[in-house]
């Protein structure tokens, strides 16, 4: 067993676990944050993606002991319970950006650190750049609306119309 | 609003999403949650494409506070790990546990030799109903295919248990294994029934031989399609515990009641024994359909241990126990006469089923009806195989089978240099040219037209290889689509309180697709409430019985019952105020009683007679009318033929040097009768298209030919598309109205999105480069080759 101490959406936590253990199983069966979902155990699907030290990885083929001394935001630490959505949630519940909901913590997480980086991205910087989170359900396109959404309601502009188009 | 199982601890009041998430935990006590927008209503008639607005369930899981399977907890629960067979056909000769059961936290490992003996295996059989399967529960040491479960591992911890699975040591007498399409071809017999029992296995009209002769262009090729799996994101997961002879189960499932009556035959009890929750799914697509294997295992493994069992699969065990779609192998004849017209039309599949249970996929059911043909033959056979049974996924049958007709019609359009759209006008079925009966409502010809105007159809040049962007070589294709309406048996509780809200129960669970959202919607539309003044209480087998989420069949299923169950409770409304001395509307004519906005009856004829529905209950005892409706397809089906049809559109680049291809707009228009919500709906058909680019250019299940165990069993390796595959897409609908089809109007939209638009993709190819593809998926190998 190893002691760590991982800081997870702000608040720290310190846990004897396996060194075999998980970074997802930390998060969901240790802390019960169970927003963050697992889809594919072999890092493929991206549900399980979280911010280690603001860096998106998928936390299935991270080990606990890995982070140890670091810090972790999951989706749960997008907006505090009972606060506003922040833009990104907005944006995906505003554009019809998720059906089934698996994928979508993971996605946000991953696009958090794609606005981060690219505050202002093109909808091909961001069909690249969230390659890495398989989704099932909606054909994309609702995503990639949701994150320009939110990009521009970061910029402080005004985002696009969420009405479907043609009707 | 929506209100999920009573029982579950955590209670949600999303108020107002604009403002703030306000949250409450209330350990007794319900989920619920309000819709964001405050509705506005334009007209009290049925709209035929309804508002597009927010799911009710955006916030919840845009926060990550949505509640999944595999996210129950229950104290001293343990995690179970199945062991797989590593054979395609034999027999287990012995299971060595010792070395699992030495393992730390490691409390029992469950197999033939332990398991708890079930009391309906009698049950255990293929049956009349298409979605019940022959299951593998551990009561025999038979192994029918390769990643079959036959052990499972108890232990305190995830980790644990996976340890313990993989110290199991299974030794086999082996047999002979059968292999799956294309190789399989011997012992190929003709099945008992389709999956849709109505459904005729052959079909025989006019005559084929004299059409053939008769004709002037004929056509013959042979189209294949390979194995596929589900894949939905969320893994099949369950808990499961028994308070003495009670069981409860939170199940990822498509169908809460069907699979508390599976469970409950199974285990040889009583339904009212069996308790099924899903409080959210991820996703399905037909795999979460069936009550599978898995199902009866955690449960059984609760009984042995005593304790709750937690049970998700791995990715790699959803490739075998959890249903897949059937490879096919389709020949197609056409054959027309000098107008162009159809003469002769035959199409004869052959397809996939365990060599232990029966499901044929229906791959020539379209083809009987989607053309006017006087000639025509169709027929399925199946093979055995040493695999696992396949299941419906996504258009079962639809989406494989007309990708092979669309083909044929494409090219036989090319033989007789019309346009293909041209072609497919030249012989439109005006009546079902299968049953011999009238549509309910076909509006096929304008998803043509407009969806053609829109997409620039007129710009395609006839020529294939003549349109080029760079390096790469530009196609259009298109295709009909088509789904048949399904309707199942679903009952709903409709409650008007004397407060003006409303309270719905049916038990029906939530795809993803946006069923709480859209039933929400349909009880608000008949009192002329908004949306959040209307309760779902669902996804919980203590609510009325519903249909399962499969077929496109729930929104016409359980959207019926809520209608209708809603619309008793307005007549008792209506009644109750024609017949109080005190009411506006006493003793007016109860037909000339309407409901308008904000839950105001009112005087047809004299808007300025009514009263508010709240005023009338408070006056007549303050108690609330209710009405419970099983609903259920009538005479209609006898008398009509009922489908959905669209016209899709594809464009598409092909890069001849590195054989990729790139599908650059897809475009499809539908007509499936009224459009609930035109936000989810579209979303839904969008999804639908990605299916299509999936199926046409991706995915693809690949058997080792000396074991039939499948060789790319994980996301990395069984290709489905990510966003950066996926360019230009969008779908629209036109207006329909079809009173005949139920009494919600709906016609269901979840896969007449993917079912044309795989052959538009390949269409589309065979326009970029003048070459026919005819074997999927269409992969850089084929296209260099």
């Amino acid at each position: 067993m190893k002691q760590i101490t991982v800081t997870v959406n702000g608040q720290p936590h310190s846990a004897e676990v396996e060194p075999r253990l998980l970074l997802v199983h930390l998060i969901r069966e240790n802390l019960n944050l169970t927003g963050t979902h697992i889809g594919c155990d072999t890092s493929s699907c991206g549900a399980c993606t979280v911010l280690l030290d603001g860096k998106s990885v998928k936390s299935c083929t991270v080990l606990a002991v890995q982070a140890n001394g670091k810090s972790v935001s999951t989706v749960e630490g997008l907006c505090a319970p009972g606060a506003a959505l922040n833009p990104l949630q907005e944006g995906f519940k505003e554009n019809h950006g998720l059906h089934c909901g698996f994928c979508t913590p993971g996605m946000m997480m991953r696009a958090t650190e794609l606005l981060e980086h690219n505050p202002d991205p093109t909808e091909d910087e961001i069909r690249w750049g969230i390659s890495g989170n398989l989704c099932r359900c909606t054909g994309y396109n609702n995503i990639v609306k949701a994150i320009l959404y939110a990009g521009a309601k970061m910029r402080g502009e005004e985002p696009a119309s969420t009405e479907p188009q043609f009707v | 609003m929506w209100v999920a199982s009573r029982e579950l601890a955590t209670r949600w009041c999303v108020a107002n999403s604009r403002q703030a998430l306000s949250l409450v935990l209330d350990k007794i006590s319900t989920l619920v949650w309000c819709l964001i927008q405050p509705m506005t209503f334009k007209n009290m008639a049925k709209k035929l494409l309804g508002d597009p607005i927010n799911r009710v369930d955006g916030a919840l899981k845009a926060t990550g506070r949505a509640r999944y399977s595999a996210d129950i907890k229950r104290p001293g629960m343990l995690h179970g790990v199945l062991v797989m067979s590593t054979i395609a056909n034999g027999k287990i000769t012995a299971i060595d546990t010792a070395d699992a059961l030495k393992v730390p936290g490691v409390v029992n490992v469950m197999s033939h030799q332990n398991a708890p003996k079930l009391a309906g295996m009698d049950k255990n059989k293929p049956s009349e109903i298409a979605t019940d399967r022959v299951l593998h529960v551990f009561q025999d040491d038979l192994v029918h295919y390769n990643n079959q479960p036959i052990a499972m591992v108890l232990a305190e911890t995830l980790e644990q248990a996976t340890e313990g699975a993989s110290l199991v040591r299974v030794t086999y007498q082996t047999q002979p294994v059968k292999l799956p399409l294309p190789a399989g071809k011997a012992d190929m017999s003709t099945p008992k029934q389709m999956p849709r029992v109505d459904d005729q296995v052959d079909t025989k009209r006019g005559d084929l031989a004299a059409g053939l002769a008769a004709a002037i262009n004929r056509m013959e090729e042979t189209y294949t399609t390979p194995t596929m799996n589900h894949n939905a994101l969320e893994p099949h997961a369950l808990l499961a515990y028994w308070e003495g002879d009670k069981l409860t189960m939170y199940n990822a499932t498509q169908g809460i009641s069907g699979c508390q009556k599976r469970v409950a035959e199974i285990f040889g009890m009583p339904k009212e024994n069996v308790r099924v929750i899903t409080q959210f799914l991820g996703g399905g697509f037909g795999s979460k359909g069936t009550t599978f294997s898995h199902v009866m295992l955690a449960p059984m493994a609760a009984k042995l241990t005593g304790k709750p069992v937690r049970l998700v699969l791995k990715r790699e065990q959803m490739f075998g126990m959890v249903g897949n779609r059937s490879a096919t192998v389709q020949r197609l004849n056409l054959a027309t006469g000098k107008d162009g017209k159809l003469l002769a039309t035959a199409h004869h599949s052959i397809t996939q089923t365990s060599d232990f249970d029966e499901f044929a996929e229906p791959a020539g059911t379209i083809t009987r009806m989607l053309y006017a043909c006087p000639n025509l033959d169709t027929t399925h056979k199946f093979i055995r195989a040493n695999i696992g049974t396949p299941a419906p996924m996504r258009a079962p049958g639809e989406a494989p089978g007309v990708f092979a007709l669309e083909s044929a019609i494409d090219e036989m359009a090319a033989q007789l240099r019309m346009d293909p759209l041209a072609f497919r006008l030249a012989n439109y079925a005006e009546t079902d040219p299968n049953k011999d009966k009238p549509f309910s409502s076909k509006s096929l010809r304008e998803c043509y037209r407009q969806g053609a105007e829109r997409f620039g159809w007129s710009k395609r040049p006839a020529q294939p290889r003549s349109l080029k962007n760079g390096n790469y070589l530009r196609g259009m294709g298109m295709a009909t689509t088509v789904y048949p309406m399904n309707r199942g048996e679903s009952t709903a509780l409709v409650r008007l309180k004397p407060d003006g809200t409303v309270q719905v129960e049916t038990a029906t669970q939530d795809l993803g697709t946006g069923t709480f959202t859209i039933m929400t919607q349909i009880a608000a539309e008949v009192f002329g409430l908004s949306p959040d003044q209307v309760t779902l209480s669902a996804g919980d087998s203590i609510y009325p019985t519903s249909s399962v989420s499969g077929g496109s069949r729930n929104t016409a299923s359980t959207g019926s019952a809520v209608t209708q169950a809603a619309q008793e409770v307005l007549k008792k409304a209506r009644q109750m105020a024609l017949k109080d001395p005190k009411s506006p509307l006493f003793n007016v004519a109860e037909a000339e009683i309407v409901v308008q906005k904000g839950g105001q009856l009112q005087q047809k004829s004299n808007p300025k007679v009514g009263e508010a529905l709240t005023s009338l209950l408070k006056r007549n005892g303050n108690k609330p009318l209710e009405a419970t409706v099983q609903s259920k397809q009538g005479d209609e089906k006898g008398k009509y033929s009922m489908n959905a049809f669209g016209a899709v559109f594809a464009e598409v680049e092909v890069d001849e040097l590195l054989g990729e291809v790139r599908v650059t707009r897809l475009l499809g228009s539908f007509a499936a009768g009224r459009i609930v919500n035109l936000k989810t709906a579209r979303s839904q058909v969008l999804g639908g298209m990605v299916w299509a680019v999936s199926m046409a250019l991706h995915e693809k299940t690949v058997f080792d030919p000396r074991n039939n165990r499948v060789m790319n069993a994980n996301l990395a390796e069984y290709h489905v598309p990510v966003n950066a595959d996926i360019q230009e897409i969008d779908g629209f609908f036109i207006e329909e109205a079809d009173d005949i089809v139920n009494p919600a109007g709906v016609k269901g939209i979840g896969e007449i999105g993917v079912v044309g638009t795989v052959s538009a993709i390949a269409n589309a190819i065979y326009h970029a480069t003048g070459r026919r593809f005819r074997d999927l998926p269409i992969t850089v190998d084929k296209v260099l080759a």
